[in-house]
């Protein structure tokens, strides 16, 4: 079936569509390196004063310091949480399985605005401060979801008789978990650190509801949009942060195969096992 | 897995219980279980309580009441939002669900190698910054936008097209593109999953190529579209980001709302109220929809 031949249709409808889904991609570059201050065709020339311009924003530098202590907190706590879930999902039966891996699991169809609000609320009422620690708590909340996708299949690949060989072999099953398990679902867990730090570090509503007087990065990007004069350099930020999470996507895609295949996987067709 | 089983290795517990499967698998995801309950379930249940009671501006009166709940389903603004909020998402949906099918049909019937670049190509563009991705729709589609001087460039058109920014039109758009990967991926893998050799069977029983995909392909991918309709729909309603920065005054929706009664209008138990109804809403029609794909579309598992 699959040989059919393809209709001319098709394909350039394909070709289509992906310009549809890159063409607002594409423009950050080039508008960051656009030398006017208005962002609109005709484009005026080359220059990098854009970029130079955020070394010199003392705002900015602050809220990348905040991005990456709330996104790096958050990969770490994230991920743990989602070893312990994935591990228990794939190895174990217990009672109330999808009950509670359903709670669990919940925020990836729930709008981010209503996990933003009851957050706030809790956090109102117990008379707490918001603080970049109100933050991590939604992020986690969010990011646990996405971690256990990438690590269940970690697990689902791996071998199960190496476990048990090293539990006949009378190495206590704690010791099994970090001495056999564990490294072997490493590039999983790598992959899962990579994928949650992303998604923390572009997350906007929550850090919007939940930061008190730190902005993160998409916060104040947020209050940088309202000025005109100052969206040549947000561009600027944009083509920097694009480039960031390209690297790491690649990176957590090249763990991700490399896992699947050290556990003798069809990579192909686990593609797209990421999300 | 029985008790007997796991036990094979390690060492000699107190209690056979203790080292059952049902036991280390529920001591493993109580950390994640019970971060859930206390940041989740506890949370939306506070919601729950707080759009009862009402506030007089810092103060917070604990009686019950539903005077919320009758203010945000009978005031005509809010009414305006929701059933705004319903359109613009089901319309988004839609379309969403309409470009996505062809690519994704594409990718699993007739890219033969490299169907991982593919996906990895699809996806990218939804792992740059959603600000910005939103950001530059309206660059595209603004007055002098890319879309408008590439279109008098070219010659089509004389006078810029208005109709295309700070409405609900452009949300519509935004969303569509923004959402586009969640649709795609559900629909490719429950077309990927359909067995070939069902295919093989209509075609040799004289089916043509319209007749086949329609009595065999579409109906065995529903799964796929039903799921792509709950991903891209539930959160569609809630976005926040979209509609403020290209939908202009007639593009806004009830998160908008929602976050002013959290904010400025200081009205948290109403924003409450507005978002326990929203999430109703947005349930029971999820419910429906589910109900119906069990109902209607044949051979579900």
């Amino acid at each position: 079936m699959s040989n059919a031949r393809t209709p001319n249709w098709l394909v350039l409808y394909a070709i289509g569509y992906l310009i549809f889904l890159y063409a607002p991609v594409l423009l950050l570059p080039i508008f960051a390196f656009n030398d006017s201050a208005i962002v609109n065709f005709p484009l005026r020339g080359f220059t990098t004063q854009w970029f130079e311009g955020l070394w010199a924003t003392d705002a900015l530098h602050s809220a990348v310091r905040n991005s990456l202590f709330v996104a790096l907190t958050t990969c770490v706590i994230s991920t743990v949480l989602g070893v312990c879930a994935a591990r228990a999902s794939t190895r174990y039966q217990f009672p109330a399985k999808r009950g509670i891996m359903g709670l669990i699991m919940v925020p990836l169809v729930l709008p981010e605005i209503i996990v933003a609000v009851s957050l706030l609320v809790v956090l109102i009422q117990l008379g707490l401060d918001l603080s970049l620690w109100s933050v991590v708590l939604g992020h986690v909340l969010i990011c646990v979801p996405f971690s256990i996708a990438v690590l269940a299949s970690a697990f689902r690949n791996f071998d199960r008789s190496l476990e048990e060989a090293s539990l006949d072999l009378g190495v206590g099953r704690v010791a099994t978990f970090f001495k056999i398990t564990l490294p072997l679902v490493a590039p999983g867990i790598i992959s899962s650190l990579l994928i949650t730090f992303t998604i923390s570090l572009d997350e906007f509503i929550i850090a919007f509801f939940l930061t008190g007087t730190d902005a993160t990065l998409p916060v104040y990007i947020w209050s940088q949009l309202r000025f005109t004069a100052k969206l040549p350099g947000v561009m600027a930020l944009g083509t920097i942060l694009l480039a960031v999470s390209l690297l790491l996507l690649i990176l957590a895609e090249w763990f991700r195969r490399w896992s699947a295949k050290r556990s003798g996987a069809d990579v192909e067709s686990s593609a797209g096992g990421l999300f | 897995m029985t008790t007997a089983q796991a036990a094979s290795g390690g060492r000699a517990w107190r209690l056979p219980w203790l080292r059952s499967d049902h036991f280390t698998g529920l001591a493993l995801v109580s950390p994640t279980f019970l971060y859930a309950i206390a940041l989740l379930a506890m949370p939306l249940l506070a919601v729950v309580m707080f759009s009862f009671w009402t506030q007089d501006y810092l103060q917070i009166d604990r009686t019950f009441t539903l005077a919320n709940y009758e203010e945000a389903w009978s005031e005509p603004i809010y009414q305006l939002l929701m059933v705004r909020s319903l359109a613009i998402a089901g319309v988004t949906t839609v379309l969403t669900i309409l470009l996505a099918y062809p690519i994704a049909y594409f990718v699993a019937f007739h890219v033969q190698q490299r169907k991982a670049l593919w996906i990895f190509l699809i996806t990218i563009p939804f792992w740059t910054s959603y600000l910005l991705r939103v950001f530059l729709w309206k660059v595209i589609l603004g007055y002098n936008g890319v879309l408008n001087s590439t279109l008098e460039w070219l010659g089509l058109i004389k006078q810029p097209l208005t109709f295309i920014l700070y409405n609900a039109n452009a949300v519509v758009i935004t969303l569509a593109h923004a959402w586009a990967p969640f649709a795609i991926l559900p629909i490719y893998v429950a077309l990927e999953r359909i067995d070939r050799s069902l295919l093989e069977a209509a075609k040799d029983l004289g089916d043509g190529p319209f007749r086949r995909f329609w009595r065999v392909t579409l109906p065995l991918s529903m799964g796929g579209v039903v799921a792509a309709f709950l991903i891209v729909f539930i959160p569609t309603i809630g976005d926040y980001v979209t509609p403020r920065l290209v939908g202009g005054t007639d593009g806004l929706m009830i998160a908008n709302m929602i976050q002013a009664q959290f904010s400025k209008a200081n009205n948290k138990p109403l924003g409450a109220a507005l978002a326990i109804s929203a999430m109703l809403i947005v349930t029971s029609i999820a419910l429906l929809i589910f109900w119906l794909n069990r109902r209607f579309t044949p051979g579900q598992r």
